[in-house]
């Protein structure tokens, strides 16, 4: 792995399961710098000229290729926003693995703005997973607001994979996406917050043309002073499907708010929208005790398994 | 051996309070398939609750192993060994039929292992294994599964409440089985069920009848299943082909 440290291997690790230098295209940026790259025959990666960042272009046909662009940072006090773009030819079948882990030591906030924007053509096939980290215990804050769109033509599908565990101090996600004709988008998303972190997600999902369907589902736990704001919206223009649902559980002092909501310019589309919150089911400790854990071991399966 | 000495229970609600369990003394020794049996609301799913130290009595002692576990919390006893199925299994959102049962196992089991706990209880091992335990199953699935759970577990003390609810035939036949099993096992387990059932009164040692929190009778299967049999306590599977309809407990 060129020129990293092992706190950014670590990290690596973390926000992209990578144990080494991933097969396929990749683009590794550490500490604000590009520090690796790989191209293929089908997907060819050019760093931005005018802003910071780089231009993914998958060719049509691109079938069974990956690309990864993580992004770590060790350095307190380092601020980015980066401007990836992603174009996806037809009938592609791609996963995409970003993500961004931070280490931050310092007193200084770091913060990492990355803004992922996604142009995909028909009939492709598209997983998207993005992971978010932080770690290092330094009073500097770690920050990480990104910016995720998705436009998404006739018969293509996108499943988005957003995973935001542990460690990440404030966060504000934002997601946009439309949908052409028979397009169809699939999010799942997993939150964590603890002691004082604060987390907004936010979903606008646009349905506008027929046979579009959306399935936006978050789960999250608030633990300790944590606080989250949940904002899914999804908006039907034409005859489409979308369902959202917030499902979360609240610990000790934690605080969610959630605001799904719905609009539907047209009589044909169909939307739903669930939101639940609550603590941990008293029955459900009780269970995993009699079974032999403690209680502290029981909250930690469960949480384990609404999270997995 | 279980012993329950003078146990009271009393639930308090906002101004009211209610006597469920008046004063039980029951013993129970290493080895035997007991079944309690009696009337709704009798307090038996509340005695059950009370041994695995769900419920905490208001009044009287419990002793386990020559042990006074009156005040020890529910992980203390299900690690002394006493296991409970419960009469309404717990759903998980997530949480897998395997990782329930490497829970209850509490070592590392292998996936054939678990494969036959549930094939013991009916369940083809490959369909459920992977499966989360949510609303996604049926009752009789997740009844089935909370037995698999007590089967991972090595328990002394087994406490089933009202297993064969919701269970259809086949699978009745297989819980009878099970309960054989346990029983007849070298380890000398203690297998408590509450049940409405004439099949499992038949196969029990000792039949306890439990009504309106008090024990009504207690003896040997041959003493006190003639007096039951037809009382109502004791039902057959299908009551209206038996009884021309006119069954009730
Ligand atoms: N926490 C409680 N607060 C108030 N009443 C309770 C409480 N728990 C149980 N009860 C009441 O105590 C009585 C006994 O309940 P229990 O569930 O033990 O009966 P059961 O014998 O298991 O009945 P079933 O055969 O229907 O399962 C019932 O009248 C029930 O409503
Ligand atoms: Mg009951």
């Amino acid at each position: 792995m060129p020129e990293m440290d092992a706190v950014q291997l670590r990290l690596l690790q973390e926000v992209a399961g990578l144990h080494d230098i991933p097969e396929g295209a990749y683009n590794l940026r550490a500490n604000g710098q590009s520090v690796g790259r790989n191209t293929t025959a089908n997907i060819d990666i050019q760093t931005k000229k005018e802003a910071s960042g780089i231009d993914i272009h998958i060719k049509s046909g691109t079938k069974k290729e990956s690309v990864h662009i993580p992004v770590v940072l060790s350095q307190s006090g380092l601020k980015e926003t980066v401007y990836n773009d992603f174009y996806v030819g037809d009938d592609c079948d791609v996963l995409i693995v970003a993500g961004c882990g931070i280490d931050n030591c310092g007193t200084q906030d770091s913060e990492h703005d990355g803004i992922h924007r996604f142009f995909i053509g028909k009939n492709s096939k598209i997983r998207y997973v993005e992971k978010h980290y932080g770690s290092g215990d330094g009073s500097g804050k770690r920050i990480l607001d990104p910016v995720t769109e998705a436009y998404i033509d006739e018969g293509s599908t996108m499943e988005m994979e957003m995973v935001q565990i542990k460690g990440v101090d404030s966060t504000k996600r934002t997601t946009i996406a439309q949908l052409k004709k028979d397009a169809k988008l699939v999010v799942r998303e997993r939150l964590m917050t603890h002691g004082q972190q604060s987390a907004e997600s936010i979903y606008k999902v646009t349905l506008s043309e027929d046979g579009s369907s959306a399935d936006v589902v978050s789960r999250s736990v608030a633990r300790d002073e944590s606080f989250q704001k949940l904002d899914l919206c999804i908006i039907g223009d034409a005859q489409c499907s979308g369902h959202t649902e917030c499902d979360s559980i609240i610990m000790d002092k934690g605080r969610i708010l959630a605001v799904p909501s719905l609009e539907a310019n047209s009589t044909e589309a169909q939307l739903v929208h669930e939101a639940a919150i609550g603590k941990i089911a008293g029955e459900q400790l009780i269970k995993l005790m009699t079974l032999g854990l403690t209680e502290q071991e029981a909250e930690e399966q469960i949480i384990n398994g609404f999270l997995k | 051996m279980l012993e329950l000495r003078n146990i009271r229970f009393k639930a308090e609600d906002d101004d009211s309070s209610k006597e469920i369990i008046r004063d039980i003394n029951l013993e129970i020794p290493d080895g035997k398939f007991v079944v309690i049996t009696g009337p709704n609301g009798g307090g038996k799913s509340t005695l059950a609750k009370l041994i695995a130290g769900i419920e905490k009595p208001t009044g009287g002692s419990i002793i386990f192993d020559s042990e006074d576990i009156t005040d020890k919390s529910i992980t203390e006893r299900a690690r002394m060994g006493i296991g409970f199925a419960f009469q309404q299994p717990v759903r998980f959102k997530g949480i897998t039929v395997f990782d329930l049962l490497k829970i209850a196992s509490g070592t590392k089991l292998s996936v054939s292992q678990a494969c036959d706990y549930l094939s013991e209880v009916g369940l083809c091992a490959r369909d459920y294994i992977n499966r989360e335990v949510n609303a996604s199953l049926s009752g009789g699935e997740l009844k089935r599964i909370e037995i698999a759970t007590i089967l991972a577990r090595n328990v002394k003390l087994a406490v089933f409440d009202e297993p064969e609810a919701g269970i259809d035939l086949w699978s009745f036949n297989n819980l009878i089985r099970i309960f054989e099993n346990m029983r007849g096992s070298k380890e000398k387990r203690t297998v408590i069920v509450i049940s409405h059932q004439e099949r499992i009164l038949n196969i029990a040692d000792e039949i306890i009848v439990l009504a309106d929190g008090e024990v009504t009778e207690q003896g040997s299967r041959d003493a006190i299943l003639p007096k039951i049999i037809g009382s109502g306590y004791a039902k057959n599977a299908c009551p209206k082909i038996e009884k021309g309809g006119e069954a009730n407990a």
